[in-house]
């Protein structure tokens, strides 16, 4: 029962691993960078939501809410910002100011809220779930966690494969230049991949702050960096392999984490990673890179 | 009625078209030849937006365009079918041809164009679910030309359309070009297959690294000895 406990708790942690991979990946498919600083926005969700539920005094809901408009509008901001001028700089340049704008959404939540660790609050639920005369315990947070990422994921699939805009998402990620030529007005798709990978970001990050209810304005770079492995891992580019990447990676954790070493368990994590890509270096769904004619 | 005035094209310090003028009058099909690298797909992309001209101006009726962004030159009225198809391989025929409608909103209308698609190409009908990706050369150059025509373009550009292609395709495209072209679609053709073009063409123009070198109706330079030597092989 107890490796049931931790294999269930490591796919929430996973859960939350794959809604933050979603943004790395769609924003890799569309605009083809790195977003480094998209731990940082789960950063600022975090933030958010805990000044509106315990400053403004907002019901938990609004305050999700709050974080999510907050998150999208700096993702499209931070896009339009940064990112837009560079469109036909080289990739490092891109890179360079990712991680650049990366630090100053650090040093700035530094210089707002103070260096020091807040205590984020029960926005969601308590309790748990017992089952088998209580010899398995699930916790509330850990059921809204996996089902989140599971409407996610379905939702986000419906929507790209669905719906118009979506349609011409996929049509930016395969050939931007032709889909100009539908029509499709380029910056829009790619300000609407950062506005929605940027709203699960705050998503990801009231999931997290819950379940690690310490808040510090680096609180998104290791949950940033591991999801982006997650995304890696199951393929960039691909949205089933930043869900099968993120669950793996949650597991593989938690589950060595347990069973062999709590200090250990990132350089394991990232050594799976490291043999994953060695074997298949596009990650487990990733697609061969179309070679352009 | 679309213009292009002196246009000169840059790619950094390279001049691929170093100032060209011709013109594609209402309901014509005119054609541009020339060698590999003379500059067609180049001029192409220019009048789509994709690439902002150095100096010179393109004019859609009196319109200037060459500073519009590609998104709403489709919107004006050009469509254009690229060169390699550049198809969406991972989307079905029928995506591929919606999105083709993609600035549109007229509903029954685009379902009415998407009818005479499947009208022009039944093979497209036949393969409505198929993944692009997985047609064909000649399925897919008619994709591409379907998907154009899906825009309701005033003036349609076709870039090397047979390229790669049998004989007996090449003429069922041409044939098809001529077709487009009755429903009263301006045609502006690019080619090296010189013959095809300038049998089709009411205008024609030669282009050699990035200048017009001769310009007449299509009849005119299928006799031209010039041409017969430079293009059509003897
Ligand atoms: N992106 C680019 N960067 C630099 N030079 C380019 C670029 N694209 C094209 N060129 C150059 O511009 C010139 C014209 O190219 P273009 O593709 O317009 O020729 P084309 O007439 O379409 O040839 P083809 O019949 O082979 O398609 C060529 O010398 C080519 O090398
Ligand atoms: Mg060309």
């Amino acid at each position: 029962m107890t490796f049931l406990t931790y294999l269930i708790s490591g796919l929430a942690l996973g859960s939350v691993y794959a809604i933050i991979a979603l943004g790395y990946t769609m924003v890799y498919g569309i605009a083809k960078m790195l977003n480094f600083a998209h731990g940082d926005i789960i950063m600022a969700g975090g933030y958010v939501a805990f000044f509106a539920f315990t400053k403004f005094g907002l019901p938990p809901v609004l305050s999700i809410i709050l974080s999510i408009i907050f998150c999208t509008i700096l993702g499209v901001v931070i896009e339009r910002l940064a990112y837009k001028p560079l469109r036909q700089a080289s990739s490092l340049s891109v890179l360079i100011t990712a991680i650049g704008v990366s630090y100053f959404l650090q040093n700035s939540a530094q210089i707002m809220f103070g260096s020091d660790t807040k205590i984020f609050p029960a926005l969601l639920t308590e309790g748990s779930l017992k089952l088998f005369n209580g010899q398995l315990t699930i916790s509330y947070l850990t059921i809204i966690t996996i089902v989140t990422c599971i409407i996610i994921m379905i939702g986000l699939t419906m929507f790209i494969n669905k719906t118009k805009i979506g349609k011409a998402m996929r049509a930016c990620a395969e050939d931007k230049g032709a889909a100009q030529l539908m029509g499709i007005n380029v910056d829009t798709t790619i300000s609407i991949t950062f506005a929605i990978g940027s709203g699960l970001a705050a998503i990801a990050a009231v999931l997290l702050c819950s379940t690690y209810p310490s808040l510090s304005p680096t609180l998104g770079s290791m949950p940033g960096i591991k999801a982006f492995t997650a995304a890696v891992f199951g393929g960039i580019g691909s949205i089933p392999g930043a869900l099968l990447g993120g669950l793996l990676l949650g597991v593989i954790e938690n589950l060595t984490k347990a069973y062999i070493s709590t200090q250990l368990s990132d350089a394991i994590v990232f050594a799976v990673l490291i043999i994953v890509l060695l074997i298949k270096p596009t990650g487990l769904l990733g697609k061969k890179e179309n070679v352009k004619v | 009625m679309l213009k292009v005035n002196d246009l000169v094209v840059r790619y950094g310090m390279i001049e691929a078209i170093k100032g060209i003028s011709f013109e594609v009058a209402d309901s014509q099909i005119v054609t541009l030849i020339g060698a590999n690298g003379a500059g067609k797909t180049t001029t192409m992309h220019t009048i789509s937006g994709l690439l902002k001209p150095y100096s010179g101006s393109i004019f859609l009726d009196d319109k200037e365009i060459s500073k519009v962004p590609p998104h709403k030159i489709v919107e004006m009225g050009i469509a254009q079918c690229p060169e390699r198809r550049r198809v969406f391989a991972s989307q079905s025929v029928e995506d591929n041809l919606f999105l083709g409608a993609y600035t549109r909103k007229d509903k029954t209308e685009i379902n009415k164009d998407l009818e005479n698609v499947y009208a022009l190409f039944p093979r497209l009908l036949e393969r409505k679910n198929q993944m692009a990706g997985t047609l064909s050369g000649g399925e897919q150059q008619m994709l591409a030309m379907g998907r154009a025509l899906m825009a309701k373009p005033k003036i349609m550009l076709l870039d090397e359309p047979s390229m790669g292609l049998s004989p007996l395709l090449v003429k069922e495209i041409f044939d098809i070009i001529k077709d487009i072209n009755s429903q009263g679609v301006t045609i502006l053709l690019v080619e090296q297959n010189a013959k095809m073009a300038l049998s089709i063409a009411d205008k024609a123009y030669v282009i050699e690294t990035g200048k017009i070198v001769m310009s007449g109706t299509g009849q005119e330079l299928l006799n031209s000895d010039d041409i017969r030597k430079a293009y059509l092989g003897g």
